[in-house]
């Protein structure tokens, strides 16, 4: 096999934190070579490098043996390199043949061709196996048909070298299934691809080699086939990872901590009830899991809990008392923390420093504020605390503006800030979303030891592995009605399979 | 040596040169359209406008501070809105109301003792500023109608109701068509007028400069300590960064935005104060269909000072310096609009210094880089 892409001793700096530190990488044609790295070890800053998103202050890259100047996207793709993205580059009113001959169309007097286009993507889908519908317009696909469309747009380009940024952490478990038969088939034909991930049972299933990046240092490449998930999550992180957590059974107490009765949530836009008539208890001592497929009324009914939208009907009480038509702030005084789904949206001012951050939600009690003037040293000893505790990765300290942390370190940061409130009810909405797994441990036995304190914690996640591991008891909620309550103990993850798809109903709750 | 390294490796330092640059771009634009317009006296007409408030002595100096009251209070009430996410383009409003009110109260509350009556005037002034900020904050707020639209609304509202406010109560001077003279409630001088003069002959020719910058600048520290070290600058500017994460956080974003509105026009409305609470010679309120140049030039003023309240007296300091040079200008062979235009275009380029910053701040990175390559390959 030759060799197509090699960058060698790539050195990226961003102000205060070296992203890349002499990282050495060679792809061979036809392979699918995964990066994996924690939150933050430089792996898409690297990926970045290769697509001319940034230029490298020290280092080269070569193809096919020749060195190469990357300034931009253009190159890159004039290079036969293209990059599927976190975040697709779609637009989002035009149809999907729109969107890939974007930027290549072609163009007589004046007027759009599209014929030729249509067939040339047409047959490219039916040789690897992309299902795609030309006409339909991107809003109206799901976002599994979204990201064939960016696969078919470095096709359509005929590049050689398929960048993938996280391509599963939007899909769904059936959709996975299929984007990596389509990565087999694309290597069939002779395409190669960099497939940036951090989930470990991925690269088992497709990659043949993997580089492991840790604090932007190359640790090494391995033969996937040889090398089992716990060495290469050990490469990753640079100790040994459990990943069955070591859980104590609950000793949930049996007093209610957290108590809805006969939620509604109506949909403002079409009027459909998006909570419907749930209720349920969550007791001190105990996690319990609100699983689902995404978009079946669990933000609504987090919103609804924490206050940031109002509930149609229904009643709210944390502890004793009524919260129905409390305030945010003062849900927050009575001892309700949230750890919200969008981190950028709700969880941080990503303009603040740090630690104007980590007092977000308590920069108004004495312990931070003093005659109306914030009380500074004690902010940013605070932050210094946490960020220890915590083990926050962040280049100027408590200084650090926060939209320039990684997206797992801004996580850590909220659930820094969360768990340390000591709450009495800690709302959890998929706090391991895009992390790696010492984060995601990390944060798990976060939630484990809230528990172990006698906290009640409520978890909203659309990961099975997390649902089953993590939490005591599980309830399903499908169309915005919960359709299970079951022990954690006692049930397995096709079970659950079946509540999530709406196909089985359980004991009513 | 340290400490001058420190010093200008600063974020502090940084906004500055990066104004500085902008209003050397700025004048740079101004001396072509000299050369285009009077190419003769070009060079010697940059000199004039470089030298500004300087070529009239220290009256010329105290013009600058008194031309440079009404922008530094303008300034400071845009920025303070910038910071909280607000664009505040309704100062001009604000203003003319405010000095309407102001010199109501001063013309009709005669009763109130000398030495307060400015006060009280003034601080009526404010207060018809802060009622006019808080129209667009409440439409805001509770209607989600965007604060551009409705601060505009309310500028030829307030510049057309004072117009008719004028002309029916007793503040109207029908024969010079514009408001009565307030000497009885001037802001008072403070000794000023006793620093900032020429000599003509055996009189001392005093510049119009009173007390109103020192009350500009003790409200430009006022805004800098709330901005930065209060709760309540904290919450503000959490709401203009991210008012989702502020409604997260239990902030009242609404409340935010209707307090930050308020003082914006707070500020507006006192520098109207300032402006027409004069002396008899000073200026009154003309009653023309007109918007107050001196709302809008709150806005370049503000930019130029990157909404930093003490960056924000440099900068109004600067276009009322500039501005005066212009006003020497005339003593050349320039037609008043040519000069005009000149003003306009430094301060339009000046407004650009958040664009030099951000070059700046990629220009020495860069710099760095290169260094430390060199210094590696020295080591080798």
């Amino acid at each position: 096999m030759d060799t197509v892409i090699q960058m060698l001793h790539i050195t990226k700096d961003f102000p205060g934190i070296r992203a890349n530190d002499d990282v050495t990488l060679d792809l061979r044609r036809g392979e699918i070579h995964a990066l994996l790295g924690e939150n933050g070890a430089g792996k898409s800053t690297l990926m970045s490098v290769l697509f001319g998103l940034y230029r490298p202050e020290k280092g080269e890259i070569l193809k096919n043996g020749k060195p190469v100047h990357i300034a931009g996207p253009n190159e890159a793709n004039a290079l036969g390199i293209g990059m599927v993205h976190q975040h697709f580059k779609l637009v989002h009113n035009f149809t999907v043949l729109e969107n890939i001959v974007l930027g290549v169309e072609d163009i007589r007097g004046g007027v759009l061709h599209l014929a030729e286009a249509r067939k040339k993507v047409v047959a490219l889908s039916q040789q690897y196996g992309l299902m795609v519908e030309p006409d339909a317009r991107i809003s109206d696909v799901t976002v599994g048909m979204q990201q064939r469309v960016e696969i078919l747009k470095m096709l359509y380009r005929e590049n050689e070298i398929l960048i993938f940024d996280e391509p599963t952490a939007v899909l769904t478990p059936q959709e996975i299934g299929e984007l990596m038969k389509i990565m087999k088939n694309l290597t069939a034909e002779g395409k190669s691809i960099l497939f940036i991930t951090h989930k470990l049972n991925e690269i088992k299933q497709v990659a043949d080699r993997c580089t492991v990046l840790r604090k932007g240092r190359c640790v090494g490449t391995v033969d996937v086939a040889d090398t089992t998930k716990e060495q290469m999550s050990e490469m990753m992180v640079g100790r040994k990872v459990d990943f069955a957590i070591e859980k104590s059974p609950a000793h949930a107490s049996g007093k209610a901590a957290l108590r809805v009765e006969n939620l509604n949530v109506r949909s403002k836009r079409h009027g459909k009830l998006l909570v419907n008539n749930v209720s349920f208890t969550v007791h001190k001592g105990e996690i319990l899991c609100v699983a689902g497929i995404d978009g079946n009324g669990q933000s609504e009914l987090v919103y609804a809990l924490t206050g940031l939208a109002a509930a149609e009907s229904g009643r709210i009480f944390l502890g004793g008392t009524e919260i129905t038509l409390a305030t945010i702030r003062e849900r927050n005084n009575a001892g309700l923390a949230h750890i919200p789904e969008d981190r950028h949206k709700h969880g941080l001012v990503l303009d603040y420093p740090l630690a104007e951050n980590i007092i977000l939600k308590s920069y108004h009690k004495p312990a931070f504020r003093r005659k109306g003037f914030i009380r500074f040293d004690k902010m940013y000893q605070y932050t210094d605390k946490l960020i220890a505790a915590f083990d926050i990765r962040c280049g100027q300290g408590a200084r650090t503006i926060a939209r320039s942390m990684s997206g797992g370190n801004q996580q850590k940061a909220i659930v820094a800030r969360e768990i340390s409130e000591q709450p009495d009810v800690l709302i959890a909405v998929q706090p391991t979303r895009g992390l790696d797994v010492g984060a995601i441990e990390y944060i798990h036995k976060q939630l484990i030891a809230a528990r172990d304190q006698g906290k009640a914690v409520l978890l909203v996640s659309l990961e099975l592995d997390e649902v089953l591991n993590v939490s005591d008891r599980i309830l399903v909620m499908y169309e915005g009605e919960m359709v299970a309550d079951v022990d954690a103990q006692n049930v397995t993850a096709q079970e659950l399979g079946l509540y999530m798809a709406g196909s089985r109903k359980g004991a009513a709750v | 040596m340290r400490r001058i390294q420190r010093l200008l490796g600063s974020a502090g330092f940084g906004s500055a040169l990066s104004s500085v640059v902008a209003i050397l771009v700025g004048l740079a634009v101004g001396f072509i359209i000299l050369l285009i317009s009077n190419p003769r006296q070009a060079v010697a007409g940059l000199g004039t406008i470089a030298a500004g408030g300087f070529s009239g002595g220290m009256k010329g100096v105290g013009q600058v501070l008194y031309f440079a009251t009404p922008l530094i209070m303008t300034g400071l009430s845009v920025g303070f809105a910038f910071k909280t996410g607000l664009f505040n383009i309704g100062a001009s409003g604000q203003l003319i109301v405010g000095a309407f009110t102001g010199i109501y109260v001063a013309t009709n509350m005669q009763w109130i003792p000398g030495p307060l009556l400015w006060l009280v005037a003034l601080l009526a002034a404010a207060a018809a500023g802060a009622v006019w900020g808080a129209i667009p904050g409440l439409f805001k707020a509770l209607l989600n109608v965007h604060e551009v639209i409705a601060c505009i609304m309310c500028n030829y509202i307030g510049m057309y109701g004072v117009n008719f406010l004028i002309k029916n109560s007793n503040t109207y001077d029908s024969l010079k068509n514009q408001t009565v003279d307030v000497a009885q409630a001037a802001i008072p001088k403070w000794g000023l007028d006793k620093i900032f003069f020429t000599m003509k002959g055996k009189y001392a020719d005093a510049a119009s400069v009173n007390g109103g910058i020192l009350i500009a600048l003790a409200l430009a520290a006022l805004m800098y300590i709330v901005l930065n070290k209060t709760t309540f600058g904290y919450e503000l500017k959490a709401c203009g960064f991210n008012r989702s994460a502020s409604r997260y956080a239990g902030i009242n974003e609404k409340r935010s935005i209707l307090f930050s509105m308020v003082i914006a026009g707070t500020l507006a409305g006192a520098a109207g104060g300032l402006m027409y609470l004069a002396p008899a010679g000073g200026q009154h309120i003309t009653v023309v269909e007109v918007l107050s140049a001196q709302g809008f030039n709150g806005i370049p003023v503000a930019l130029l000072g990157l909404s930093n309240p003490i960056g924000i007296i440099f900068s109004g300091l600067f276009v009322a310096y500039i501005s005066q040079g212009g006003y020497y200008l005339q003593r050349m062979d320039y037609m008043p609009e040519i000069i005009d235009i000149i003003i306009a275009v430094i301060i339009y380029f000046s407004a650009f210094a958040l664009l030099v910053k951000n070059l700046i701040a990629s220009g020495t990175k860069k710099l760095a880089i290169s260094r430390e390559q060199a210094a590696e390959e020295a080591d080798k």
